[in-house]
């Protein structure tokens, strides 16, 4: 008999027969794909798998044809020599193709346009350095496990390993970063490896998935038929938890006197949010939302005591801290919500739920495992609480409510004015969200201006907040808010921007304004690399090596924000004083007809507080510079 | 960190070795050896991987690549319940008064002869990696002048076969 033995039960389960995840129907808003995907456990095909009869075409028209089944609306490209005769048949289509000015500009796109829907978002380029521009936002979809597909063109078969011109073999550069890639050299192979490619991107853990294709299976002959089988027998997620293992988390929670709900965005990618109040109203506990899962739980919630993290609210980084346990759903235990990962919440127990078994035990051992989906396990666990609570009593969570309940009350999210009358970046930002409402859609790049973006706009839905968490690309925030303005378009997109990430991709500005993609750009402008500089303030005496970008208050303003805006056909505003913020919000709310670009002139003295610096426990939390808050206050 | 030999059962696509090789070197695993052939399923190959690794590694190892969409099964084979053989080549120096001393050496560990020169022998021996390490240590003082070694092979013990289960769960 052979002992061959699995080498872990939870994830041999991964790999043997599961319930596939419902395919997500395509439909506008992210609320309804939910819905649907609940209802209906399809074809593992998606879109609405019509019936096609072989149909002979080129492998280009295969392509364009097999988006258009799967129910592909809307693409975001920019075509180049190898990825031409796919751009012949494209013309024609129902599908809206957006060329964009940069191929990175397209992946963000794609990732924000994911985001808001959660559907698949699409960007097409062409081979060699068409292909390696997508590599930053392929990388950031791989990071904050978005559903995106890349397809590129590829030089033709025959020539591939001879340097041909354009050549760059993108399936290598990006089989790092990418959930799975597929180079195509036989147009045959062309609908069942976009129907797979889109299957992988969507289902599961969501990331991007490559389809590189050789100019010569685009030029050839094929024949076409849909649905197309999908053949993927090493890829089977799990969906649903482990019934044991649930009650197990139940029995935890009850007998929990100090527990914490810690959601990722694992949360709203699986649009579990209605599921995540259920359980957070059964148990009573505390709610963190970390960078990625801001608006997955109301801010106006009683329950929700804050973002955890680096520059995390007193209240949730001393929540996870202090907790007897964590309710883990769809968070990772990342670096930067740890802080040093033997110090992080020393007396907690672990339950961590999340559809990738790799997550599990990867940074923080967890006590009861539960592998598949929040959206499954969620009301399964609710379930169990409210029968294990029937059993043995609901647990008293008082003393810890009042210890919290001081916490967010003495150590709320603030500012302080800066010293040099400039504006302060944080009152801008919260501005900008209470004129706009919760409604809104909130895209930040990296630094300052996302941390401030992620604390100062209050959020009460998922799918409205949009930043780049894993990556930390700068840049992202002005094609990502395109994208989500095109799968939104009734929604107001604010892409909050920093100076520097501005001036890394603002040429999609140019996209906006031609094809109507009435964004609104906020550039929290302090002149400076923020952050950096930040860090520069606090760990290096002030030595400001390389961050001064001269773009703000009494600089040689290259380049002026609002010439440049205005040159791309952008309203263009600029606002210098405090009185002056909410007329000008109030007026670029009001201008819907073109993109929108807000120079907003602030100081670059100010902080991001509270801070965790780099390197050491979660439990040195400083509210200001050298500011600790006072422990005595516990119990 | 203990030895660990993991057998890979996966489909037979381009870039699977890469894809398998890559992962070890993203993640900073090491890889001990590594066997890659044909299966008895027609677009199925069997990776044989030895990597040095303690118990949570191990299983990370695993996780990962697990999520490599051409892997189909992995399954971890102990020394216990598994057969595991290396194969080596190896150029000894031999002549006419040393050749008969060098072919009895390899006979005891059941080697066979596969090249002869005027001053020089191939042998070829299957064995687990301590058999052929002792092997080597009685050839040394003959002079070896080259060494082909595979990676480790394993299968495991009794009639069940891997690839039938992980099929018929497919």
């Amino acid at each position: 008999m052979s002992k061959g033995s699995p080498i872990s039960p939870s994830l041999m389960a991964a790999k043997s027969a599961g319930a596939q995840k419902a395919p997500e129907k395509v439909d506008r808003t992210a609320e309804s794909v939910a819905v649907d995907a609940a209802a209906a456990p399809l074809s593992p095909v998606l879109g609405p798998n019509n019936v096609v009869p072989p149909t002979v075409m080129t492998g280009s028209q295969a392509i364009v044809r097999s988006l258009e089944e799967l129910g592909v609306d809307d693409i975001f490209g920019l075509p180049g020599g190898a990825i031409l005769p796919t751009y012949d048949p494209l013309m024609a289509s129902s599908m809206n193709h957006i060329l964009v000015r940069h191929e990175q500009g397209a992946g963000h796109a794609a990732q924000g346009y994911a985001m808001v829907t959660g559907r698949v978002g699409v960007c097409i380029a062409t081979s060699g350095p068409g292909a390696t521009n997508l590599v930053t936002s392929i990388m950031d979809a791989h990071m904050d496990s978005v559903p995106m597909v890349a397809i590129t063109g590829q030089v033709a078969s025959g020539v591939i390993g001879t340097d041909a011109f354009q050549e760059a073999d993108i399936v290598g550069i990006t089989m790092p970063i990418t959930k799975h890639s597929f180079l195509v050299t036989d147009p045959n192979d062309i609908p069942h490896v976009m129907a797979e490619a889109f299957h992988l991107a969507s289902t599961g853990r969501p990331g991007p998935v490559l389809v590189d294709i050789a100019k010569d299976a685009q030029v050839g002959q094929m024949t076409f038929s849909w649905p197309p089988k999908i053949d993927l027998p090493g890829y089977r997620p799990v969906v649903r938890g482990h019934n044991k293992q649930v009650r197990e988390a139940a029995k935890l929670i009850a007998a929990s006197r100090k527990p914490v709900l810690y959601v990722g965005g694992g949360v709203v990618k699986a649009h579990a949010s209605a599921e995540l109040m259920e359980l957070a109203l059964a148990t009573g506990a505390p709610v963190v939302t970390t960078l990625m899962a801001r608006g997955a739980f109301p801010d106006s919630h009683p329950q929700h005591v804050g973002m955890p993290g680096m520059h995390g609210s007193v209240s949730a980084v001393t929540a996870l801290q202090q907790a007897d346990l964590l309710i883990t759903l769809g968070a990772r235990f990342d670096d930067r919500v740890t802080g040093v990962l033997k110090t992080f919440a020393p007396y907690a127990k672990v339950i961590h739920a999340d559809i990738d078994p790799a997550e599990i035990s990867k940074n923080r051992t967890a006590d009861v495992p539960i592998v598949g989906s929040v959206k499954e396990i969620i009301p399964e666990l609710t379930e169990a609480v409210k029968t294990q609570f029937e059993q043995s009593g609901t647990p008293d969570l008082g003393s810890w409510w009042a210890f919290l309940g001081n916490l967010r009350d003495t150590y709320p999210l603030g500012w302080t004015e800066p010293e040099d009358g400039l504006t302060a970046p944080q009152r801008v930002i919260s501005r900008i969200g209470e004129l706009t409402g919760p409604e809104g859609i909130y895209v930040a790049g990296v630094g300052q201006h996302q941390m401030w973006a992620a604390q100062f706009v209050k959020y009460e839905r998922p799918h409205a907040w949009l930043n780049s968490g894993g990556a930390g690309t700068m840049g992202y925030a002005v094609p990502a808010a395109m994208g989500a303005k095109v799968g939104a378009p009734d929604r107001v997109v604010w892409a909050i921007d920093g100076d520097g990430c501005f001036q890394m991709t603002n040429q999609e500005l140019a996209t906006c304004a031609i094809n109507n993609i009435p964004i609104k750009v906020a550039i929290i402008n302090n002149s400076s690399l923020g952050m950096v500089r930040q860090w520069q303030t606090l760990f290096y005496e002030g030595r400001y090596s390389n961050t001064d970008l001269n773009t703000g208050h009494d600089t040689v303003r290259i380049p002026d924000f609002v010439k440049l805006a205005d040159a791309y056909g952008c309203a263009a505003l600029r606002c210098e004083r405090d009185e002056d913020i909410d007329a000008t919000i109030q007026k670029a709310l009001e201008i819907n007809d073109r993109p929108v670009v807000i120079d907003f002139v602030v100081s670059p003295n100010s902080m991001v507080w509270p801070m965790v610096p780099s390197g050491v426990s979660n439990d040195q939390i400083q509210v200001a510079r050298n500011m600790t808050p006072v422990w005595e206050e516990e119990d | 960190m203990t030895r660990h030999t993991l057998s890979v059962l996966v489909e037979d696509k381009p870039g699977v070795l890469t894809r398998v090789a890559s992962l070890f070197a993203r993640r900073a695993f090491n890889i001990n050896s590594l066997a890659v052939g044909p299966t008895e399923i027609p677009g199925m190959s069997r990776m044989t991987v030895v990597v040095d690794a303690d118990g949570d590694l191990i299983e990370q190892v695993t996780k990962q690549l697990n999520k490599l969409v051409n892997v189909i099964k992995i399954v971890e084979l102990t020394s216990e319940f598994s057969v595991q053989r290396d194969h080596i080549l190896v150029k000894v120096r031999a002549d006419a008064a040393t050749r008969l001393q060098v072919t009895q050496a390899a006979d005891l560990f059941r080697a066979a002869v596969v090249d002869v020169s005027t001053d020089s022998l191939v042998l070829e021996a299957t064995g687990t990696p301590e058999k052929l390490a002792a092997l080597l240590s009685v050839l040394e003082p003959f002079g070896i002048r080259e060494i082909v070694q595979s990676g480790t092979l394993a299968v495991g013990r009794g009639s069940r076969s891997m690839s039938d289960r992980a099929l018929r769960s497919a």
